[in-house]
């Protein structure tokens, strides 16, 4: 039975997440290569919780993600280009260069930022809702993090204010099982590291699996809907992993052989594909998803490549919003 | 014109601001209903609201990152640092991400914030609630400094702290709280980056800041005894720094001493030798001579306090052995 309609929702999270998987797997290649620069958090395996909220997001609501935010900044929407060029530091790049892998940002889409220190976008997610509650402007922020994060202050400064306040905050945590090189659960004394914390917090405690994207979805659309009618913040722990290592420099050696083989064979992307052919979705449809995506991929590498590094004269530029950034006269 | 103590300026300063504007907020630790530990905000939620003056939780990092994100999404927010010291707690939020964000987006973000904070010793409260950190911030790219000597500079300087595009620290002196001034009625508003000569001079030119203005007016008015002619600059604001003002008066003097409160090393006032010595090092007539606090921590106990804090009688030692 092929040829069924399907939801364009559910077409549009297969589309985001293969596009984020092509994507990431085009930095690493680049990387590889030695166009992409620095260092680089692949997003490889967490597309799913990136596609859900991407897709139950207002066009206005607010993104606030971490060092490994590439999927969540692309899927709100940046243009590919501009986020590769940003991470092979060239004047294509969505902050000129200035930013790199680990800043990713595009405001004009709602990607307020990638944060690359632990713990810090909680409480700037906190307060970029706040200010949404005080200006009535029914936008909320969706603040994503690692498991690792449940364990600084940061992220209990924030939680908590943001419940005092009832803000219309969205703490997501993925908790892709590693803090860095070491088990979560080594240094965590709860088995949820997020969800176990939300009592703390007089918040319930949210666990959904990560991995798959319907489900992802589902709890997006209650958790900001909640937000935006005022009742508060909420603590999701999405379940998911990722494929490689936590950053360039980490082979991820220390995962057992079993337990990485056992979650590829959980790749949020497979299985969503065989559940949409299951219900009868045309595989031809997805091909042609999977082909606009290589495409994209090809069009913005070529970009990347044909792009001179930054300007020197921006060396010093955007510092300050007269455009400088002069500290005497 | 009304007399004002420093103290009650700070609440002025902020009201002038909230009333010109919806958009500027105001939160902190016992801020709203308590009127803030030092009494420096009293009447600001009676009379601005709850939903505009807020008491925080002791959380810091959540202070300076609410008021980031809240700059990031239209309001003009101030944070209040109880003391300074507690920056301590949430340097990540002050040196990492307010003052890199704006350029490391390419200029995307805009952070129109302050973060006031009680800074300074002379108060006996011990070396975690006494420090002299304006340094510290002047150290940071993407941070603008001020730290205002008199009552009229508080709500000046505030007001320019909020209405500036840019993230900005002001640091109040507790030291100055209770000292008081005639400030005329009506609004106030100064320019971030523009010193004030306090009293003119001929022989030395004497730098100071905050609490230590009043120690360098002092010693400035000894010396004018002994027959020498002190013009005593009050910086105001560390960035931007009116190193205009600071070279003219220099280059006409011939000497430099500079009054710190912070420690020895890297304080604002090697800046600013520095740039004298590059500057103008053929217009000295003698040593640039630096003041400071020593190189500890600062102590309780009030003879040990007293001893570490730039004194007027050190100051005029200093002044004498620039001669």
């Amino acid at each position: 039975m092929t040829g069924s309609p399907v939801d364009p929702i559910r077409l549009g999270l297969y589309r985001d997440m293969v596009r984020a998987r092509y994507f990431e797997q085009r930095v690493y290649d680049l990387f590889m290569e030695g166009i992409v620069k620095g260092t680089t958090h692949l997003g490889l395996g967490q597309e799913a919780v990136a596609a859900g909220y991407a897709a139950a997001m207002r066009s206005d609501d607010m993104t606030f993600c971490t060092y490994r935010g590439h999927n969540h900044t692309l899927l709100r929407g940046a243009p590919m280009g501009a986020l590769i060029g940003e991470m092979a530091g060239r004047s294509i790049g969505i902050c000129g260069g200035k930013g790199g892998s680990m800043h990713l940002t595009d405001v004009t889409k709602g990607a307020m930022g990638s944060y690359a220190i632990v713990g810090a976008h909680l409480p700037i997610a906190a307060g970029a809702a706040w200010a949404a509650q005080l200006r009535g402007t029914g936008q909320v922020s969706v603040c994503f993090f690692g498991d690792g994060t449940t364990n600084i202050g940061a992220f209990h400064e924030a939680v908590n204010l943001a419940a005092v306040w009832r803000l219309p905050v969205v703490f997501v945590c993925e908790n892709n099982i590693y803090m860095e090189y070491t088990p979560i659960s080594a240094v965590t004394p709860v088995q949820h590291p997020a969800a176990d914390r939300a009592a703390a917090y007089g918040l319930e405690p949210l666990i959904v699996d990560g991995n798959d994207a319907d489900a992802v979805y589902a709890m997006a659309v209650d958790t900001i809907e909640r937000a935006r009618r005022g009742d508060g913040p909420s603590l999701v722990e999405a379940k998911t992993y990722r494929h490689k290592g936590h950053s360039r420099a980490d082979p991820g050696k220390y995962r057992p052989q079993e337990e990485v083989d056992a979650w590829l064979a959980y790749d949020p992307i497979p299985i969503y594909r065989a559940r949409l052919t299951g219900e009868g979705v045309d595989p031809t449809a997805l091909d042609s998803i999977e082909a606009a995506a290589a495409t994209e991929v090809e069009d913005a590498t070529q970009q990347v490549r044909n792009s001179p590094p930054p300007d020197p004269a921006t060396l010093t530029t955007d510092m300050w919003v007269d455009g400088g950034s002069a500290w005497r006269n | 014109m009304a007399e004002l103590t420093y103290r009650v300026a700070i609440a002025r300063g902020i009201a002038q601001e909230m009333e010109r504007d919806p958009s500027v907020v105001f939160i902190g630790e016992d801020v709203a209903a308590a009127g803030g530990v030092f009494k420096t905000t009293e009447g600001l939620q009676a009379r601005f609201g709850p939903d505009r003056v807020r008491d925080t939780p002791i959380s810091e990092q959540a202070i300076t990152g609410a008021i980031m994100g809240a700059a990031m999404n239209g309001l003009r927010p101030i944070g209040e640092l109880m003391f300074s010291d507690f920056l301590g707690v949430c340097w990540d939020i002050v040196a990492n991400q307010i003052a890199k964000t704006r350029y490391m987006t390419g200029g995307q973000v805009a952070l129109p914030l302050v973060i006031r904070t009680a800074n300074g010793g002379g108060t006996r409260f011990g070396g975690q609630h006494s420090q002299s950190l304006e340094n510290w911030a002047m150290a940071v790219p993407g941070l603008k400094v001020v730290a205002p000597s008199t009552p009229r500079d508080v709500v000046g300087l505030i007001a320019a702290a909020v209405r500036d595009p840019d993230p900005v620290i002001v640091f109040e002196h507790k030291k100055l709280f209770a000292t008081k001034q005639d400030v005329p009625d009506g609004e106030i508003v100064d320019t971030l980056g523009v010193a004030a000569v306090r009293t003119n001079g001929s022989d030395v030119t004497i730098a100071a800041l905050a609490a230590m203005v009043p120690v360098a007016l002092e010693a400035a008015t000894r010396l004018a005894g002994s027959g020498i002619s002190c013009e005593v600059i009050d910086l105001r604001s560390l960035v931007p720094l009116d190193t205009r003002t600071l070279l003219e008066s220099v280059a006409r003097t011939g000497r430099l001493v500079t009054v710190e409160e912070n420690p020895r090393l890297c304080g604002w006032g090697a800046e600013i030798a520095s740039i004298v010595a590059e500057e103008i090092l053929w217009d000295l007539d003698g040593p640039v001579i630096r003041v400071t606090t020593p190189h500890c921590p600062l102590p309780a106990a009030a003879e040990l306090e007293d001893l570490a804090i730039p004194s007027p009688e050190r100051v005029v030692e200093a002044v004498l052995r620039s001669q």
